[in-house]
This record gives structure tokens, C-alpha cells and sequence, in this order.
């Protein structure tokens, strides 16, 4: 499929939505608008739990932020409820904004804890607020008015409902496609690939929250003017649960899976409702809950991903367009070769009384190769973890071309030109070639959320895609750009976080056994690639354990032994020491 | 505030504290042996509430046919893995177990429940009904996805809760119930009146954490869930089976929840959905310990207990707001002071 059936595709979808009114039903109509609003903060939760990683069972709670502040702005201070709307998206954003700058720090299973804790919270609070009625709610709220026109029908409300859906969706789409959005995408990986990219995870994490909690608002306002009456049973957690089972069974991994998964649970609660009365009269009502529940369960334990992905392997694939020639993106100049660009000076690093890096000083000149080798638990991968602020030091000083970066954080080392690679690769799987290469130009490119969203972004996303094309190809995996990462060979794997290294356009390069579980061949191709870099100046520090490999490659080596400097020097010189046969290949007798 | 108010509400805070303590313990031990964060868990103990309730008015139980239809559904997915192992051989074995003891118990409820029944028999039997229904639901539920993220098993437990509730509605009806004392006794401390319940619950609490204890310091079933809960795959090569390390920790689980259930149900009107609450709070306790410490957690609960207790007197409205807030400092404290391995992510 060319993208411009899919364009056709999705205008043809929309020409549909708009005839509904005139094709179906009233009864129908006034389930599409309960599913468009539910869409709408299941596609939050997409975003939040599917692309984010982050699992939020208190969603409704913004939601009834949302509709509480618009219910007493139109039903008890009588203004209009796009006053109320205002208020809604305000307040919804401000409360996640302060809730998430305190649990987003939170990880896994813990923040999803803390949703369930202040979800609970916010719940118990509406029905306590005397102003807003406690327990029996709000009542008589005004509809949403048009002009003159108050949208007083669901044929009337449907339009409004589906265009801000279509609206939030092609929203997210563009912004899942743009700098920040591929970084949103990048969060599962962890926070330590994230942030060697430059990117400030947290602050995408927080993003992201406000995004999904807004979304939850607008639901909520829409929700409240729809049913025109409210009360706290409405935002329990309950609901929170439904919600997020909308998503993950239409696919929490894909902006369609929130109204594929709104659509089917809403239809499937209205037939539950029509059919359950007959199968056990007098009891459906809590039956309802548990079938609820047991599909739900049913989902997590044998389709986790939800049925998009069902539907999208039936379909035929997307013909992507491969970047075609931009401005390149601007360059860092690099160092002279020969001047002093990383100097370790003393490091230590101890765990309790461990010290797995013990007073080792080292410099990296730039321009060169520099090997750092060492049998196991010599300490390497420490050292490799403090020069790339992955670990904090215990001691000593890290002096990165001129700047000390003792104590910087990661991503801020990232920023400074120090681009790595990691011993176990850590690539986004789902993602193609071509957008965890783009990930690498993080730091280089400037796009923010709102910029991203809009579309605003072309120019410079353009000159990004050329570039990542440009080190893909440069590596040798130029051929299938759109290929998924996780279906490449190891190998082919650990070069393409070089290209994503590459794509940082850094002044040092960092790799953590970069030939670790690579064929002959492709450990050949790996030596030549790296030369080459270095034929165009770039500074690289190599960790690692084939000796054959480094010493064909690198001009000095750094050999590490329990924490300690053994030696340094050109590889013959290393390589007739007998310090270092000793450490290899035990005493000689 | 005055001083004997203050002692007041101590002695409620304790008394709630040593409940959540009971059900807060069961929560760390599934959690190290399982990794599942078993939120049924306040359901249970409130399912056993409602037990020794519906025997005391000489009703059977819902308990009876939840255990039952439990009993059933565990068997089938049992016997189908069975035969999808091509392992026959163990079907009788997982009939016994899955069928026939959890049936033997429902229907030894069943019998008897028509009759007057003394207080200690009514006690026993809804402890014993109540036994099977969270290895049954971990057979059920867990078992197919024993391998899942802490993430994913977390939001299974969300659903299974409400699963349940949904059924304790069906089972229990909407009526609440409050059951007879254990005991009239009053004991004074200075100006101070101490209900026996309160004692007999501090008691219980005491009890159960030095059962505990002494189980996972002194038997070898006791250190095979210790090291199951440290090591999984480290605890199957030295042929310790994860699947048996899970089903005794739900048993001492279930066995928690239910004593904290039965010593709940005279102190505090109990309706099928009240396990969510309690099982929440006792959480909060959980999570002070950090899902791992037994004895930090125990003084967690207590704590959860008192500001329960002080904060309903301060504004009772916002005694779960307060009670609920609070779990976000704790959160991040032990967040803070956990490593956290990045390997745990999902994709």
C-alpha cells in the first residue's frame, strides 16, 4: 500500500464517519459518541502505557477533574461550558503536571502503585466537596452551545465528539512521528540508552503524562455535556481499569487500538447488557463486572498486544518512501588529532568495600583508537560505565575535551560528543532501521512537542531522515531502512547501534565489546568500518575481550587488571609484556 | 486532643494496624515468591467475613459455590495443560488436588451449615473453606503467565479483583454483616479500656508474624520459598518447583486473609466490595517494608493503622484521602532506595 491509498484510506474513513448520522440509527449513533469519547482517553493511555511504558489504573480521575471543573463552571456558575472546557484541559494538566513532577521518578509496578493510590484519592475527594454535591453529583448541565445552536442531540454532539477525536489522533500520529515522539517511543528501552541519546527521559516521561491526562480531560468534558449529569461513581477505579482495558485489547502499542478497543468494549458492554439479563435473569448486573474482567484477563494472558496487530498483518505492508537528499544537519568540528580529549585522572569506584576500579588514570588522544582490555572482572565495564556518567564516581576526575564531567550526568556527557554503544545491544526492537538511527540525532535537532504535532518540523526532519539514511548506509544497512530492528542478526544488531552512535555525529565514540558474538566475517567488516572512522578523525575508546580484534585494530592499548592499571602502550609493546601474558595466561612455571 | 483521647485512638489504630499487619505479610510473601502484587488479597479477607457471618445466621455460604466454580475451573485448565504436556499420568494428582480436597471442604460447609454451630467449628470451617480460593485462583489466573512482567501481573490482579468483586456480589448479596464477639472481655490500662477483641487481634498479629518467622528461618519448605523468592531460576536447579513454592505461598496467604477476616468481621460492618480498602491499605504497609521486609512491614501496617485512626478523628470525610496520600512519600522513599534492574522492562 502507497501512501497515497493510505491517505485515500483514511479520507475515505472520515467521509464515512460524517454520513453516520444520515446512515444509522439514533440508538447507534449515541453509542459511537460514547465510544468517540472513550477513544479519546484510551488513546492517553496509549500513549502513556503502550508507548511510554507507564501503566496508570488512576486515569479517571482527570477525567472527573475535568468534569467537575466544567459542570460547576456551566451547571453552577452558569458560564458557557467552553469556559468549562478551558478550565477542564487547565486543571487536568496542572494536577498531572504536579503529580508526575513527584511519582514519575517512580519505575514500573511502583508508579503504577502511586496511579492507583492518589486515583483513589481524587475519587474520594469529589464526594466530599459540598460545592460540587458530594455523592449525588451534579445535575440539569447545559449542553454544549455551537453559535446559536446547542447541541442538545447525540446527532448533533457526534460531530463534535469525532472531530476532536480525529483531531487528537492525527495529533499524536504526527507527534509520535517527530523527534520527540520517536524519544516517547524510546522510553520502554530504559533509561540508560535514553539518556545516552541526550535525551532527558524524565522529561519526556512528564510530557507524556500531561498529554495522556489532557486527553482524559477533554473525555471527561465531552462525557460530562453528553450524559449532562455527573457524580464521583463515575471516576472510581473502576472505570480506570475499563479504560486502560479498552486500550490494551485494542492494542495499547498503536493510536488505532484506542477506538478499535473503545469500539469493542462499549459495543460489547451494551450487548452484555441486552443479553445477559436472559442467560441469568436477576443477577446480570454483577455478572456484568465479572465478564468484564475475565475477558480482560483472558486478553492479558494470550493476546497482550491487543488485536491491532491482528488486523495490521492481514493488511498489506505500508510502501515507505526512502529519505531522499537533504541539507545535511550541522556538524561539530572535531578536535585536532593528537591533543589530549579524555583524561581519566585517579578514578575509583567502589561498591561497599569492593573497589572495582582502583586509581586508574588514562588519556585518550583524540583522533586515535585506543583499546581498553583486561581478563574478566578486571574492572572494564565499570570504567566504561563512570567515563560515560552511566555510574557516578566513588573518586577522581573525568576531563572530556577541556570540561570536567566528573560529576555530569549522562546526558549531558551525550550532548558533549560522547556517543556509546552498549555490550548488551540495546535497541527498540519495534522500531524500523531508520527510526532508531534516527534517535541518535537527538541532540542535534531542536523540534519540541507542539512543533511535532503540527507538522511544523518537515525541514529539519527532513535533513535528520538523510542523515540517519546516510550512517545506515554508511555501516552497511542501508539496504531495508523500514526493516524492523528486532529482526536483524546480532551482529548486524551491534552495528546498527554504532550507526545510531554515528548519527550523534560525537567527537568520541564509545563502544562496549562491540565484537562480542560476531562472525568472522562480520568482525572483519566491523574493523574496517572503524578504521574508516577513523580515517575521517573521530576519536574512538574501545572495550574489549578478542584480542586478535584489538590488536589488528587499535593504536595503543589500556590493560586493566582487579581495578588496577596494568599498563599502557602500542600493542607489540603490550603484548610482550609479561605483566600482561601473567594476567592472561596465569604464571609462567 | 486530649491525652485519653489520644490513647483512644492508639489502641484503635493498633487494633486496625495488627489487621492490616496480617493481610500486609500475606502480601509480601506472595509478592517475593510470585512476583504477583495480589490484590485480591482485602477480597479475601472479607469473603471470610461474610463466611463465618452466613454460618452464624445458619446460611450456607456463597463461599460454597464460589469455591466450587473455582474448583471446577482450575480442574479444566489444569487437566488441558496436562494433556497439552502429554503428561496424563499426573491428571489424578491434579484432580485430588484441584477437584476433590477444595470440593471435600465446600461441601463439608455445605452439610453442616444448616446447624448451630459452635463459634470455634464456625471459625475452622470458614478458614478451611476459604484455603483453596487463592491457589485455585493462582492456577487460574497467574499460573499461565508466571513469567510475565511485575508490570503486566499487576494489572491482572487489578482485573481479577474486580472479578471477584462482581462475584462476591453475586455469591454474598449487598447486605453487610457484622459477626459476634470473639470475646466481651475488657482489660484497663490506667484510665485507658482495652476491648479482648483488641487484645485477641494484637494477639493474632503477634501470632501469625512469629508462625512466619519461624517457617521461613526453620523448615526447609520455609527456605525453599526463600530462595525461590531470591532466585527463581536459581531455586529450580536446585529442584525447588517454583509452581509448589507459589501454591504454599497462597495457601499461608489465603490462611492470612482469612484471620485477618474473621477477626475484622465483629469490629467492623463488612460488604462483599469492603476488601478492596483494606486490602489497600494493608498495602501501603506492604510497600513500607518494600515488598520484602516481614518485620518492616509489620510495623508499617501498625503505622497505617494509627494515622487511619487519627486521621478519621481529625476529618473523618478525608480519612482515605489522607490514608491514600500518604502512599505517595512512602512510594518514593523506597523507590529511592531500591535498585531497580532494567532487564524487568517489558517489551
Amino acid at each position: 500500500m502507497s501512501p497515497r491509498t493510505l491517505r485515500l484510506v483514511a479520507i475515505a474513513a472520515v467521509v464515512l464517519i460524517a454520513a453516520a448520522p444520515f446512515l444509522l440509527q439514533p440508538f447507534t449513533i449515541t453509542l459511537m459518541n460514547y465510544i468517540g469519547v472513550f477513544a479519546l482517553i484510551a488513546l492517553g493511555l496509549v500513549l502513556l502505557t503502550g508507548i511510554g511504558g507507564m501503566v496508570s489504573f488512576g486515569q479517571t480521575a482527570f477525567m472527573g477533574i475535568a468534569a467537575y471543573s466544567t459542570a460547576w463552571v456551566s451547571a453552577i456558575m452558569g458560564y458557557s461550558p467552553w469556559a468549562g472546557l478551558v478550565l477542564a484541559i487547565v486543571l487536568s494538566g496542572a494536577v498531572a503536571a504536579a503529580l508526575g513532577a513527584i511519582t514519575l521518578k517512580l519505575q514500573g509496578h511502583f508508579l503504577s502503585i502511586s496511579t492507583v493510590a492518589w486515583g483513589i484519592a481524587i475519587y474520594f475527594t469529589f464526594g466530599n466537596i459540598e460545592g460540587l454535591g458530594r455523592n449525588s453529583g451534579i445535575a440539569s448541565i447545559p449542553p454544549i452551545s455551537v453559535g446559536t445552536v446547542a447541541l442538545v442531540d447525540s446527532n448533533q454532539i457526534y460531530y463534535l465528539i469525532w472531530a476532536m477525536l480525529i483531531g487528537a489522533m492525527w495529533l499524536a500520529h504526527n507527534m509520535l512521528d517527530s523527534r520527540v515522539g520517536r524519544a516517547m517511543r524510546a522510553l520502554r528501552g530504559g533509561n540508560s540508552m535514553v539518556e545516552s541519546l541526550g535525551v532527558d527521559a524524565f522529561r519526556i516521561r512528564l510530557a507524556t503524562f500531561v498529554i495522556a491526562a489532557i486527553l482524559a480531560g477533554l473525555s471527561g468534558w465531552l462525557y460530562t455535556h453528553l450524559g449532562r449529569f455527573i457524580s464521583p461513581v463515575e471516576f472510581d477505579v473502576t472505570r480506570g481499569i475499563e479504560y486502560l482495558m479498552m486500550a490494551m485489547v485494542g492494542g495499547a502499542g498503536y493510536l488505532a487500538g484506542a477506538v478499535v478497543g473503545s469500539g469493542l468494549i462499549t459495543l460489547l458492554k451494551n450487548a452484555v447488557q441486552d443479553y445477559l439479563p436472559l442467560i441469568a435473569p436477576g443477577s446480570a448486573g454483577q455478572l456484568e463486572i465479572v465478564v468484564y474482567s475475565a475477558i480482560f484477563i483472558l486478553f492479558l494472558q494470550r493476546a497482550r498486544n491487543g488485536i491491532v496487530p491482528y488486523i495490521a498483518a492481514l493488511l498489506p505492508d505500508v510502501v515507505h518512501e526512502r529519505p531522499a537528499e537533504a541539507e545535511p544537519l550541522p556538524r561539530r568540528t572535531q578536535p585536532a588529532p593528537g591533543k589530549v580529549l579524555l583524561e581519566v585522572e585517579a578514578a575509583q569506584k567502589r561498591f561497599g568495600g569492593l573497589a572495582a576500579v582502583n586509581n586508574v588514570s588514562f588519556e585518550v588522544m583524540s583522533g586515535e583508537i585506543l583499546g581498553l582490555i583486561g581478563p574478566n572482572g578486571a574492572g572494564k565495564s565499570t570504567m566504561f560505565n563512570l567515563v560515560t556518567g552511566a555510574m557516578p564516581l566513588s573518586a577522581g576526575k573525568v576531563t572530556f575535551d577541556g570540561r570536567d564531567i566528573t560529576r555530569a550526568r549522562q546526558r549531558k556527557i551525550a550532548e558533549a560528543g560522547v556517543a556509546r554503544t552498549f555490550q548488551h545491544v540495546k535497541l527498540r526492537p519495534n522500531m524500523t532501521l531508520l527510526d532508531n538511527v534516527l534517535l541518535g540525532t537527538y541532540a542535534r535537532t531542536k523540534a519540541g512537542f507542539f512543533s511535532g504535532a503540527l507538522g511544523l518540523d518537515a525541514a529539519e526532519e527532513k535533513r535528520a531522515r538523510y542523515e540517519a539514511m546516510r550512517q545506515l548506509e554508511r555501516v552497511g544497512l542501508g539496504d531495508k531502512p523500514f526493516e524492523l530492528a528486532g529482526n536483524l542478526p546480532l551482529g548486524n544488531q551491534r552495528v546498527l547501534e554504532i550507526a545510531r552512535a554515528l548519527a550523534a555525529d560525537p567527537v568520541l565514540l564509545v563502544l562496549d565489546e562491540p565484537a562480542a558474538g560476531l562472525r568472522k566475517q562480520e568482525k572483519a567488516a566491523l574493523s574496517a568500518l572503524l578504521k574508516s572512522l577513523r580515517e575521517e578523525h573521530l576519536t574512538i575508546l574501545l572495550v574489549e575481550h578478542d584480542m586478535e580484534f584489538v590488536m589488528g585494530l587499535v593504536d595503543r592499548i589500556v590493560v586493566m587488571e582487579f581495578g588496577t592499571k596494568l599498563c599502557e602502550g602500542d600493542p607489540a609493546s603490550v603484548r610482550a609484556d609479561a605483566r600482561v601474558q601473567e594476567a592472561y595466561l596465569g604464571g609462567v612455571v | 486532643m486530649t491525652a485519653d483521647i489520644a490513647a483512644i485512638l492508639a489502641v484503635d489504630g493498633i487494633a486496625t494496624g495488627a489487621i492490616y499487619v496480617l493481610i500486609a505479610l500475606g502480601f509480601v510473601l506472595i509478592f517475593a515468591v510470585t512476583r504477583v502484587i495480589f490484590v485480591p488479597f482485602g477480597d479475601i479477607a472479607a469473603f471470610t467475613a461474610l463466611t463465618v457471618a452466613a454460618l452464624e445466621l445458619k446460611q450456607v455460604p456463597g463461599t460454597v459455590g464460589l469455591v466450587a466454580a473455582l474448583a471446577v475451573l482450575a480442574t479444566l485448565v489444569e487437566v488441558v495443560s496436562l494433556l497439552r504436556a502429554r503428561s496424563p499420568g499426573r491428571i489424578p494428582k491434579a484432580l485430588v488436588f484441584y477437584l476433590v480436597l477444595p470440593l471435600a471442604a465446600a461441601g463439608a460447609v455445605w452439610l453442616t451449615a444448616g446447624h448451630a454451630l459452635p463459634m470455634a467449628l464456625r471459625i475452622v470451617l470458614s478458614l478451611v473453606l476459604i484455603l483453596p480460593v487463592a491457589p485455585l485462583l493462582d492456577r487460574i489466573v497467574y499460573r499461565p503467565i508466571a513469567d510475565a512482567s511485575v508490570l503486566l501481573l499487576l494489572t491482572v490482579s487489578m482485573a481479577l479483583h474486580f472479578a471477584l468483586v462482581g462475584l462476591g456480589l453475586l455469591f454474598f448479596g449487598p447486605e453487610g454483616v457484622r459477626t459476634e464477639t470473639l470475646t466481651d472481655a475488657t482489660f484497663e490500662f490506667g484510665s485507658v479500656f482495652v476491648p479482648g477483641q483488641t487484645v485477641m487481634i494484637v494477639g493474632a498479629a503477634l501470632l501469625f508474624s512469629a508462625l512466619l518467622y519461624l517457617f521461613f528461618e526453620f523448615t526447609l519448605t520455609g527456605k525453599a520459598l526463600h530462595a525461590t523468592a531470591i532466585n527463581r531460576t536459581g531455586a529450580r536447579l536446585m529442584g525447588i518447583r517454583p509452581e509448589r513454592a507459589g501454591t504454599i505461598a497462597y495457601l499461608l496467604g489465603s490462611l492470612l486473609a482469612g484471620v485477618s477476616g474473621i477477626l475484622i468481621a465483629p469490629v467492623n460492618t463488612i460488604f462483599y466490595d469492603s476488601g478492596f480498602l483494606i486490602g489497600l491499605k494493608a498495602f501501603v504497609g506492604a510497600i513500607i517494608g518494600g515488598l520484602v521486609s516481614f518485620p518492616v512491614t509489620a510495623l508499617g501496617s501498625v503505622l497505617v493503622g494509627l494515622l487511619e485512626s487519627f486521621a478519621s478523628f481529625q476529618s473523618s470525610a478525608y480519612k482515605e484521602v489522607i490514608v491514600f496520600s500518604i502512599l505517595i512519600p512512602v512510594l518514593l522513599w523506597r523507590s529511592y532506595t531500591t535498585v531497580h534492574s532494567e532487564e524487568d522492562t517489558e517489551e
